[in-house]
């Protein structure tokens, strides 16, 4: 796909997002509007993927470990033809595939149940170790909030993650700065992030800006340290491609209504 | 006298006999393959056997992240931090997704002894059985914990087994090991035990000690305590009219409340759980420990006795 093609597909991503959480009138525009350019760039430039066959044993693996990101996830797996779109409908709703969270139970293209934070991380350590040991050349990428990394569990995945040299798994940070109840560094300062996940021995790649496509397509292609695993810090807008959105710690975990739908779709539509 | 082996060390070694004949199983430890048992499987298959050092969290979801690879992790921390600290993980991670993950918490119970109450874990059952899908198995001895090793590697989904640090006896005779299937080990009409771990060996000890009284009583051994043979337990208690239930964990969310849960409503019976009541452990020589929560053989038949 061409740059430009990729660009829109980021932009139906978020016109997507927007829908989803507004017909459910629940889920999290924010978070995920802010990682739309890194899980694009992940999904459509960095994996082998099998819409026809989900499980295909030779698939690249993906873990969403900020599960809440779940509308993002939703719209490129749908995009890339996991589903159909008449799914998109049911997002939240009782019976349908497109669950609050990530689940492998339900959705066609998600290998792990994520939303719980914390967890992702390791289980992509997890699948990364076992591809070593299973002589695979699979390659595991996650993506994890910035919050998120208030974990206790987020560093003890670092220290394995480097522990057992996984140059096979990118881990990517969406650094938006924002989180429920306010800034990172109002609620729990994260502090010098990009020092210590180079102490905890990942190979550290700092973006200035996770909403360039093709910055964040040039850092995913970059030939990975041998023996340490890449950790990707990118710094994201939260709520990026609506303007009322942008930068505001409200926008975390609720859905527009019907206006608010409009001027972002609005919005989205011109660009 | 009978032979005396500990659970976990049977867990141990079978699991390395497993890795010889299963190359898709493979092994974490959270720092303590030396008192797990894991140490077989380690020194056997070290490129098979993953270090997740004192971070049970971890350990837990990175073995469901391994098993989407096609892999039969087995974790074992001591149960405290196995089910205790990383009871999210395990729930999330594993339960949920339903995989193929086992679970091992080895040190179970009060039979841990000096240790005391941090390290006796008494919910590890009572946990495990609330998570849907988790099968929950505690082997009676060094026997049936090696046939549980193998029947649960075989069983697609995820599994909690509980181990002891206490050497044991081995059990005389040697009963087929089921998943969900209760071994029925004596048949007296007066009252029926359904016990499970260290507890079969000193209920089978009080059923002399009762048998002497001219009361001859009915053992079930309840190695799976979730899911449970509701039509054994239905049967038995029908039969028996008087019900106990023995666990070495709390009486709360164990296997007292499995069985009433299956009684409630469809048979009349007297029953009794017996086990620790709303209580922490405490430190002492595992048998001292035992005894003071009354649950040594001689104990448990005065128990029995004074309920009938």
């Amino acid at each position: 796909m061409t740059s430009q093609e990729l660009k829109e597909v980021c932009r139906q991503a978020r016109i997507d997002i927007i829908n989803l959480t507004a017909d459910a009138a629940s889920g999290h525009p924010g978070g995920s509007l802010s990682a739309v350019e890194l899980m694009t760039a992940v999904l459509y430039t960095q994996m082998r993927l099998f819409p026809d066959d989900p499980k295909n044993q030779d698939r690249d693996r993906f873990v969403l470990s900020k599960g809440h990101a779940a509308p993002c996830y939703y719209s490129l797996l749908c995009q890339l033809g996991f589903f159909d779109r008449s799914e998109m409908k049911n997002f939240r709703q009782l019976g349908g595939m497109l669950t609050g969270h990530p689940s492998v139970r339900t959705t066609p293209g998600v290998d792990v149940s994520t939303g719980s934070l914390g967890q992702g991380c390791s289980m992509a350590v997890g699948m990364a170790i076992a591809a070593k040991y299973l002589k695979k050349d699979t390659k595991v990428f996650t993506i994890l909030g910035d919050g998120e990394c208030q974990e206790g569990q987020i560093w003890e995945s670092f220290m394995s993650a480097a522990h057992y040299k996984l140059d096979n798994l990118t881990i990517i940070v969406d650094w938006n700065g924002l989180q429920i109840d306010g800034t990172n560094d109002e609620v729990m300062s994260l502090g010098d992030l990009h020092a210590k996940c180079a102490a905890f021995g990942l190979d550290v790649i700092e973006l200035e800006d996770g909403n360039d496509l093709d910055a964040v397509i040039e850092a995913l292609s970059k030939p990975a340290a041998p023996g340490k695993p890449k950790c990707i810090l990118a710094h994201t807008l939260k709520g990026k491609g609506v303007s009322y959105m942008e930068g505001q710690v409200g926008w975390h975990g609720k859905g527009p209504n019907e206006k608010e739908r409009a001027i972002a779709l609005a919005e989205l539509e011109e660009k | 006298m009978a032979e005396k082996i500990a659970t976990r060390e049977a867990y141990g070694k079978a699991l390395a006999e497993l890795g010889r004949i299963n190359d898709k199983v493979i092994a974490f430890d959270a720092d303590l393959s030396g008192s797990t048992m894991s140490k077989f499987f380690r020194a056997e298959f070290p490129d098979r056997f993953f270090e997740a050092g004192i971070a049970e969290a971890n350990m837990i979801s990175m073995a469901a992240g391994a098993s989407t690879m096609g892999l039969i992790p087995f974790c074992s921390s001591f149960a405290m931090f196995a089910t205790g600290r990383a009871y999210e993980q395990i729930r999330n991670s594993v339960g949920y997704p339903g995989f193929n993950v086992k679970i091992c918490g080895s040190h179970a119970g009060l039979s841990v002894g000096e240790d005391g109450a941090t390290h006796q874990c008494l919910e590890d059952v009572a946990l495990m059985r609330l998570i849907p899908g988790m099968t929950v198995i505690a082997p009676a001895d060094a026997k049936e914990a090696r046939k549980a090793v193998f029947a649960i590697a075989e069983h697609e989904g995820p599994v909690y087994i509980r181990t002891a640090r206490l050497a044991t006896p081995v059990l005389e005779e040697d009963y087929p090991f089921e998943i969900g299937k209760a071994n029925l080990l004596t048949k007296g009409p007066d009252a029926v035990v359904f016990a499970y771990g260290l507890m079969v060996a000193e209920v089978l000890e009080a059923y002399k000690i009762l048998k002497a009284q001219g009361i001859d009583i009915t053992i079930v051994n309840m190695h799976t305590i979730k899911p449970i043979d509701r039509e054994c337990v239905l049967r038995e208690a029908a039969r028996c009219k008087k019900v106990f239930t023995l666990e070495e964990a709390t009486t709360i969310g164990g296997i007292g409340d499995a069985v009433s849960d299956v009684l409630l409503g469809n048979v009349a019976c007297k029953f009794r759980k017996i086990g620790v009541h709303d209580e922490f452990g405490r430190s002492g020589k595992a048998l001292d420990v035992l005894r003071a929560f009354g649950l040594q053989s001689d104990l448990i038949a005065e128990e029995i006795m004074a309920n009938l």
